[in-house]
């Protein structure tokens, strides 16, 4: 037990020092920063909350929290949406194919990821791909402007951003499930609606929690999509925080948003831990 | 637009076919639980789906070739002339030679590191496995911005310089994750008698994960260096807080698209961008066929 302790951390240790040095000392030193306070040029390091109760007291903050909130569910919802009936299409009526389907998911997302935010902002635009279409077939007489720079247009965008990586671990959680359970479920005399809900998506949760998971803290993070296509109302926390630590320079104010979000995280990130553990615990066969 | 759903309708035809005579002989044991043609309104649902994936990307080639300055509708006329400036863009050769050298070394060392990571995992129960493991993952379960920010608090702190390395660091810390877990999924399909074989008959240890193991590592070995290499040569939320003078090709685009005389070159320079990709990933396609 002793030299295997030792062989596998020393095989483990460089990758953990790494992540020591670039992971759990910058988190310290922003938690630091965000109870120290910025004094026009200076730092001020005495320990304060002044920052949580700016953040506290100012609605704008709050409003912009929520909002994010919000759209990152949003975008999570949509995307597992999409990605569902992908991943189950490929997986129960891929056949030979499968490896090609997932091939031609997987394609899109080598665009670069800036371009293919633009790129919507085109789809969407005033004189884009869907309004040039309808006006030209006269369905609508003059452009629509509800399309672009707004909450919708952020949550379409990163819901397209982030499909595939919400289609894998879908993907791999429906092709895990035993085939016999799915004809078992038949012959028993369920319906393929009753065989879907009783059985199907229960045993494909985990892979459900894991892409909401993935999806909700990318899209939490991003500060690209609201700037581009979102408009002034589409404004997310992630472009304060981008503002305050770059133009702003007001570091600490942008640390403890920064430490706010993160707190939402890691609640979010532990509930969604937890439904998946129950989730093994009452499917043994699962794990 | 129409042409490449129409495309995509008729090679989902083709496949559902090819499928069924694919199922024919296997039709001794039938299994009545799996119809042979997906219903209806998963089919159409699937191809809207994907019609969506595609959108941007069928998008990006029509406006960089279209002889307007303006990316917008009605599209004037053919033109190369926006790719004949590429070779003109002096700041966007450099953006794109920083991104090579960062993409290649996040890809080695992001790699060197789930290969290290993967084998104490898989191969050794010690003290302390779950929460060395657990810390090396966090990342992937961090929004990027926090990631950006927290690494520039402690370079701007410490008071070093922002230049590739720091990009790079920020890089490798995000992308591990994703190499590990392909790198996990290697060495857990690989039997392990092999590698016992090999020490029986008197390779040494280094010898044998030379010699036996990396060989039967190769397609996941491959597929992490690719992933982490366009994980990272396509990542911006991080590279935008770390780089100095020194712009990555994202944060190079970014810059750009905030001149609207520059978005044509922009989109010739996507659309060759999503070429090289694709002639990348269909060659690793073939060679991860080849290799089985």
């Amino acid at each position: 037990m002793l030299a295997s302790s030792l062989l596998g951390w020393r095989l483990i240790a460089l990758p953990f020092i790494f992540a020591v040095l670039l992971l759990v000392v910058p988190l310290a030193l922003m938690a630091a920063l965000s109870l120290w306070s910025q004094e026009y040029l200076t730092l001020s390091r005495t320990l304060t909350l002044a920052n949580y109760q700016e953040i506290l007291s100012h609605p704008v903050y709050l409003r912009l929290l929520a909002r994010s909130l919000l759209v990152a569910a949003a975008v999570a919802a949509l995307t597992v949406l999409i990605a569902f009936p992908l991943a189950y299409y490929i997986v129960f009526y891929g056949g030979r194919f499968k490896a090609m389907w997932l091939f031609l998911i997987i394609i899109p997302f080598w665009t670069s990821y800036l371009l293919r935010i633009f790129l919507w902002k085109i789809i969407l635009g005033y004189n884009g791909v869907i309004n040039s279409a309808l006006t030209s077939s006269g369905i609508i007489a003059s452009p629509l402007t509800f399309l672009l720079y707004n909450q919708s247009a952020v949550i379409i965008t990163l819901a397209h951003s982030w499909v595939a990586f919400a289609v894998m671990p879908i993907y791999v959680a429906l092709e895990r499930i035993d085939r016999p359970l799915l004809e078992a479920a038949l012959d028993l005399g369920d319906d393929w609606r009753r065989r879907f809900m009783g059985v199907t998506l229960p045993l494909a949760m985990p892979g459900v929690i894991a892409a909401v998971l993935i999806v909700f803290i990318s899209a939490l993070g991003d500060y690209v999509a609201p700037r581009l296509v979102g408009g002034a109302e589409g404004l997310l926390i992630a472009n304060v925080i981008q503002t305050q630590f770059t133009k702003a320079n007001n570091a600490p104010l942008a640390a403890s948003l920064a430490m706010t979000i993160l707190l939402f995280v890691v609640v979010v990130a532990s509930c969604l831990w937890l439904m998946r553990r129950r989730h093994w615990q009452q499917n043994p066969g699962l794990a | 637009m129409a042409y490449a759903a129409a495309a995509l309708a008729a090679k989902s035809r083709a496949g559902v076919s090819m499928k069924m005579s694919m199922h024919m002989p296997m039709r001794i044991s039938p299994s009545p639980s799996t119809p042979q043609k997906a219903p209806k309104l998963l089919r159409g649902f699937f191809i809207i789906c994907l019609v969506f994936l595609y959108a941007p990307v069928m998008v990006l080639p029509l406006f960089a070739f279209n002889d307007s300055s303006i990316v917008g509708f009605p599209l004037r006329g053919f033109t190369l002339d926006w790719f004949r400036q590429l070779p003109h863009e002096t700041m966007l050769h450099r953006a794109a030679a920083n991104s090579l050298v960062i993409a290649t070394s996040t890809a080695i060392i992001s790699t060197s590191f789930a290969v290290l990571v993967a084998r104490a995992i898989t191969r050794y129960r010690f003290h302390g496995r779950g929460f060395a493991f657990g810390l090396i993952m966090a990342p992937v379960l961090l929004p990027e911005i926090i990631i950006g920010v927290a690494l520039l608090i402690v370079l701007l702190g410490l008071g070093i310089p922002l230049n590739l390395w720091s990009v790079i660091g920020g890089h490798v810390l995000v992308t591990t994750p994703f190499t590990i877990a392909i790198m996990l999924a290697a060495f857990h399909n690989m039997d392990q008698r092999l590698e016992e074989a090999s020490l029986d008959l008197g390779e040494s240890r280094f010898g044998t994960f030379r010699r036996v193991i990396l060989p039967l590592a190769m397609p996941g070995l491959a597929a992490s260096l690719l992933l982490s290499f366009s994980l990272s040569l396509d990542e911006f939320i991080i590279a935008f807080f770390l780089t100095g003078v020194d712009p990555t090709l994202p944060v190079y685009i970014w810059a750009q698209l905030r001149f609207p005389s520059k978005l044509p070159i922009v989109m010739a320079l996507g659309t060759l961008m999503v070429l090289v990709s694709l002639v990348l990933l269909s060659l690793f396609e073939y060679s991860r066929r080849r290799w089985y």
